[in-house]
């Protein structure tokens, strides 16, 4: 029976996203005492350099196709490439992050592979030899476990859930080179626009501290203020969906279920109530502090720390106060 | 042009979750009688990008409103139809129930393909209950057509779909050639409530019933004896709740309390 892992890489800024390291760990915990394989598959443009960090992460076979077709993410000569892929490595499980990409793909390369598909899962588990695909169901309020009738079985799996495979560059592995069939697909949709509204700075998914802002905070304004505070922590800016709905900032903010999954260090959840739909998405953070004016908010249910007030009179003091601490520590330094 | 529009019916998403009642043997949701159900809301988005193709391009479009379900489905045709789809079909065949994404894109490509000549799919990013995102896209791998994700925008000109998409990082505007499936996302913007003149048209909008034969399945193909993934277990997620709340006489005091904490934790 197959056992290998082959995870698929996701490129921002040049490097593999976070989440394709925690894949990579994942893959490792899921083959070892297995005949299979942890394998990776890199797609793009100039990206052949990332196989040797991919290796150093822990796989042991990488899947490389650099050309300028692949340069950005194109369903179908991704999936194309990726058929030929998996049918070549015969993989037990495919992984890929759960971003926008990891969720467009996803799907798409099960029902071409005739296979099934696992979105967002938040743990998978070797049992007797089967895997188990543990998952987020009705707006995060409630988890399945799923096994699989065929294979390969495909998954997208949340940030945040996993241990990430540490770096260490002895490890050894293979570069396989996909080249381009003479029966390549064309692409059937055309990109006639892109509009960014993230900046190439701080990624949410991999900020250390986030500081996310809700309804409660009544307008735009509230989200200037909570800039301020990301700065003195050096974390970044996020959103439930409501401010994101109406907008009071862009959409590329949101958190939760159907927005972004980020697991950083601190969460501060700022006018948030706490539904369900928002925790799948933050849920995982080290420590979740929330500042909300409704004692009986949910999220106090799942906060290391509460803090019961109005934003707009604690938030500047306790600017001041971390700014106050930090002033110290670099004195004391 | 015709569009069709894939809604399902799902326990109301506004409903506590504390509400439901999890069935270990079955692996199943318990609903307590009388809990109200609805549409799932992607797809009351994807019906709403679809009546505002119509109000842009006038009366030639016509939208039919797919489901499959047990009967009690009827009510979410009902709800399209008040908002203003032409008719519904309802595919609600013991056969094809209880499967999974695979065998509910089958049995709803199947039924594009008994339609005719549709030129559009439009699907909700994901239903509210199985939060999975899959049947959209998979119905659009069965039919061999493309699909477009993730939209805040659909319009049409001529035989070209114009697709606003949102991304991690901002949004992009795709062009791609009908036939196609577009899955809808929140950002379109909420859906027009059903109006009195089309809830009064809507008892005599006609509903097929289709089952797996009208279809052209094979029992083995649909419904749960088709589903390529089993649920082993339905659970709710166990939470530790041991918030320490943050004691000060004023926003001052409170605020220098949990800068402390946070210090002392050294999270700073
Ligand atoms: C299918 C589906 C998918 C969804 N996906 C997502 C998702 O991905 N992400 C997401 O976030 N939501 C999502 N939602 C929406 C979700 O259900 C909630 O409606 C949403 O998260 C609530 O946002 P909120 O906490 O900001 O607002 P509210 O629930 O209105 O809470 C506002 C909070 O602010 C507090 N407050 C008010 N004034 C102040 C003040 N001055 N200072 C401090 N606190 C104050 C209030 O006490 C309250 O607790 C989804 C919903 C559905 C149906
Ligand atoms: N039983 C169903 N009846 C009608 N449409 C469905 C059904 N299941 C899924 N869909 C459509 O497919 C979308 C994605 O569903 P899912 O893949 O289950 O998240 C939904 O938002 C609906 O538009």
């Amino acid at each position: 029976m197959a056992a290998g892992v082959l995870v698929v890489t996701e490129i921002a800024l040049g490097k593999p996203v976070a989440p394709v390291y925690e894949l990579l760990g994942l893959a490792g915990r899921l083959a070892a005492g297995t005949s299979g394989k942890v394998e990776a598959a890199l797609l793009g443009r100039g990206i052949e350099g990332c196989a040797s960090d991919l290796i150093a992460r822990g796989a042991e076979r990488v899947y490389l196709a650099d050309e300028g077709a692949l340069a950005d993410y194109e369903p179908e000569r991704w999936v194309a490439r990726l058929v030929r892929i998996a049918r070549e490595s015969g993989p037990a499980a495919i992984l890929l992050p759960h971003t926008t990409l990891g969720a467009d793909l996803a799907p798409r390369l099960a029902f071409r592979l005739d296979t099934a598909v696992a979105a967002g899962c938040v743990e998978i588990a070797r049992d007797s030899g089967r895997l188990l695909f543990t998952r987020p169901c009705y707006g995060g309020s409630f988890r399945e476990t799923l096994s699989m009738r065929t294979a390969p079985a495909v998954a997208t799996v949340r940030g945040g859930c996993h241990e990430a495979a540490a770096r260490d560059p002895r490890r050894k592995g293979e570069v396989v080179r996909v080249e381009a069939s003479t029966a390549e697909p064309a692409p059937r949709m055309n990109v006639v626009a892109r509009e960014r509204t993230v900046s190439d700075g701080m990624r949410l998914e991999e900020a250390r501290v986030v500081v996310a802002g809700g309804r409660g905070l009544e307008g735009a304004d509230g989200f200037v203020l909570l800039a301020e505070l990301a700065q003195a922590l050096g974390g970044a800016v996020g959103a439930s969906r409501v401010p994101c709905d109406l907008g009071w900032c862009p959409h590329s903010m949101q958190i939760g279920l159907t927005g972004k999954t980020v697991a950083p260090e601190v969460y501060i959840a700022v006018g948030i109530s706490g539904a369900g739909h928002h925790m799948a998405g933050c849920g995982n953070a080290g420590n979740i502090i929330a500042i909300n004016t409704d004692r009986e908010a949910a999220i106090y249910g799942q906060a290391r720390w509460g803090l019961v007030g109005d934003y707009r009179q604690v938030i500047p003091p306790l600017i001041a106060a971390i700014r106050e601490i930090h002033a110290t520590a670099r004195k004391s330094e | 042009m015709r569009i069709a529009v894939c809604v399902k019916q799902v326990p109301n998403p506004d409903t506590p979750a504390a509400v439901f009642r999890v069935d270990e043997t079955a692996r199943e949701l318990v609903l307590p009688p009388g809990q109200p159900l609805a549409m799932s809301p992607f797809d009351e988005q994807a019906l709403e990008a679809a009546l505002r193709i119509r109000d842009e391009l006038g009366g030639t479009v016509g939208i039919s409103a797919l489901t499959l379900g047990p009967d009690a489905s009827r009510s979410v045709l009902k709800h399209a139809l008040a908002m203003g789809a032409d008719e519904g079909v309802l595919l609600a065949d013991p056969a094809l129930l209880s499967g999974d994404s695979y065998a509910t894109a089958l049995a709803l490509a199947a039924a594009v393909r008994k339609l005719g000549a549709v030129d559009l799919v439009l699907a909700g990013r994901q239903a509210a209950d199985t939060d999975a995102g899959a049947v959209g896209i998979g119905m659009a791998e069965l039919l061999g057509w493309t699909a477009v994700t993730f939209a805040k925008e659909v319009r049409v000109a001529g035989a070209t779909a114009r697709v606003t998409r949102v991304l991690d990082d901002g949004l992009e505007t795709v062009e791609a050639p009908l036939p196609l499936v577009v899955t809808v996302s929140n950002e379109l913007g909420a859906p027009r409530k059903p109006s009195l003149r089309e809830t009064m048209r809507a008892a005599r909008k006609p509903v097929a019933a289709w089952g797996a034969g009208e279809l052209g399945l094979a029992a083995q193909r649909a419904g749960a004896a088709g589903a390529r993934r089993v649920r082993e277990r339905l659970f709710v997620p166990a939470r530790e709740s041991h918030c320490e709340f943050i004691a000060g006489a004023t926003p001052q005091e409170q605020a220098s309390a949990l800068a402390r904490c946070m210090r002392d934790a050294k999270l700073l």
